[in-house]
This record gives structure tokens, C-alpha cells and sequence, in this order.
């Protein structure tokens, strides 16, 4: 079980988040101009690392607000979290391969 | 004419009248009478927002995360950065309207929304000194006093598969621990099962 640290109150458990996938993939800003495979990779692909993953995360049983985690997808370690709409900050992850 | 709303229990239909258990028992259950319970977002970081609520209230918006304010008839609990849940425990039907209007008029066109939610709600009362340990088997919160921070202290999680907002009354150097415990309306009844059968094996019996 994870202890994830919810920006607003604190170190919880796992059991009270959802996870939201992926974070930082921007919806196209010209939509119309889209291929069809444009639009697979923007709805369908996903980046799927071995080490460093960003990710969203909703706080569902607890306060409810959404906020960024870093993970590591080896060790489940969660690096930072940070707030919606920023950039992640700088890390030094582990590199697997 | 329309005839007059009847506000019942969330568990009227299971006779608890008349069924408390004894004072010395290891864990009691009680549910409260339909809380009168008001939502409330706005900014803490507005001076004019926090002075207009303080002020309506007569009790200051606790702003650290986890934390409830209480006087003798109110307490407000935090659920997030810009959102507390305001209860009273009077039976009074009117009481939730009053409140929920003298904080309309004190925050007039402040960024905020008042929202009354009370009869969505449950609060059942858990006290005696194995509630924690019967709260602790459906729950991931640590309740130990050294990590959940004792009376005034609130918290929302879940219970089972029910989500839950926990408020701690007292300690349990004060006679307690005592904790209320509210969630939906429409699990009320599941979660009165799940912890009578929780707290079976502390009745001695």
C-alpha cells in the first residue's frame, strides 16, 4: 500500500486516491488540422517508462482536489508532488535501463 | 396545502430509541438527530471573505489543513483548502435555512458559494475507549493521538467502502475517545451494520 502525500492534508493512504493517468498531455491546440493518427496518439498512447512517471492523482475520499505526483514505476516511490498546471520539478531519478 | 415535510432519521426505521447502550460499555453508537449541516467554498487567502464568515459566525474558519473549530452549538470542519462543512445539532428544521441566509447577507458578493446539505447527511456518535480500534478496522487512518492530532481534529477518508468525514470530539484522557462520524445519508444504514458488527467482539458478551 502507498502513503501518498495529498498536497492539502497530508500523508494518506492509497485507498483514498484515484489515479488520473498520465500527466501533461496538452490537447491539441488546433484540433481541425488533426490526422487521424494525430488523434490516436493524443486519445490512445500512452508513454509506459520503466523509472520516472508523472502523474495525475484526485484526492477522491479526502479533500477531492487534483494534484501532480512523481512516481517511480520500479520502486512505486513517490518522488514529489506538485500542483496542477506546473511544470515538474527537477529530479534526479533512478535510471533502470 | 402541502402538507408539512417530516424530517426523519437515516436510521428511523431501526427503532434506536430506547436502545443505548450501558455508560460503561466498550464502544457506544448513537446516531444523532438529522444534523443541520451547510456547505461552505471561498478563499481563504480574502481578508473580507474570512472576516464576513468569522463575523456571521461568531467562530473563527479553522484554515490548517485537518483541524475543526467548535463552540457550544457550531462546529466547522475543514474538507479542503477552500471548503468547510458548518454543523449544528439542533432538531430545529428551520435552523439550517437561518444559518445558510445570515451567511448569504454577511458574504453578499464575495467569491463564495453556501450550500445547504444537511439532509444528505448522517452523523452517528462513536465513543468509549475501543471506538478507535472499531473505527481503525475499516478505516487508514492512524487515530493514535501522536499522528492524528486528538480532539478538534477532523478528517475525511473512508470506513469500509464508505466515504466518511470524522471529527474527534475528545481525547481520551477527557473520558473519550468520542468521534462524530458523518456520511451519506444513503449509506447510513450499511454503516450502523458494519460497525455494530465491528464493535461485537468488545461488548463482552
Amino acid at each position: 500500500m502507498l502513503l501518498i502525500s495529498c498536497p492539502h492534508c497530508g500523508p494518506r493512504c492509497e485507498s483514498e486516491f484515484a489515479n488520473g493517468g498520465e500527466a501533461h498531455i496538452e490537447r491539441p491546440k488546433d484540433p481541425e488540422t488533426l490526422s487521424d493518427a494525430d488523434w490516436a496518439e493524443f486519445v490512445f498512447f500512452r508513454d509506459n517508462p520503466k523509472g520516472l512517471v508523472l502523474e495525475r492523482w484526485n484526492h477522491a475520499q479526502g479533500c477531492r482536489r487534483w494534484f501532480n505526483a512523481a512516481r517511480d514505476s520500479v520502486t512505486y516511490e513517490i518522488l514529489a508532488v506538485y500542483p496542477m498546471g506546473s511544470p515538474p520539478p527537477a529530479l534526479d531519478p533512478k535510471r533502470y535501463v | 396545502m402541502i402538507e408539512t415535510y417530516l424530517r426523519q432519521n437515516a436510521l428511523a426505521h431501526l427503532g434506536l430509541e430506547g436502545r443505548e447502550p450501558s455508560s460503561d460499555a466498550a464502544v457506544r453508537l448513537h446516531e444523532k438527530s438529522l444534523p443541520t449541516a451547510v456547505n461552505l467554498r471561498g478563499e481563504k487567502d480574502d481578508p473580507t471573505f474570512l472576516e464576513a464568515v468569522n463575523g456571521a459566525l461568531g467562530l473563527g474558519l479553522p484554515v490548517e489543513p485537518n483541524t475543526a473549530a467548535q463552540n457550544e452549538t457550531l462546529a466547522i470542519l475543514w474538507l479542503g483548502p477552500n471548503e468547510w462543512l458548518l454543523v449544528r445539532h439542533d432538531v430545529s428544521p428551520e435552523a439550517e435555512a437561518q444559518l445558510s441566509a445570515s451567511l448569504r447577507d454577511a458574504l453578499g458578493d464575495i467569491h463564495s458559494a453556501v450550500t445547504e446539505v444537511g439532509e444528505s447527511l448522517v452523523c452517528i456518535h462513536i465513543s468509549g475507549p475501543r471506538a478507535a480500534d472499531v473505527i481503525a478496522k475499516g478505516c487508514p487512518l492512524d487515530l493514535h493521538p501522536s499522528a492524528f492530532g486528538g480532539a478538534g481534529h477532523c478528517a475525511q477518508s473512508h470506513l469500509s467502502k464508505t466515504a466518511i468525514t470524522l471529527h474527534q470530539l475528545s481525547n481520551e484522557d477527557e473520558g473519550g475517545p468520542d468521534y462524530d462520524l458523518y456520511t451519506r445519508r444513503s449509506f447510513a444504514d450499511y454503516l450502523w451494520r458494519w460497525l455494530s458488527d465491528a464493535a461485537r467482539e468488545y461488548s463482552g458478551g
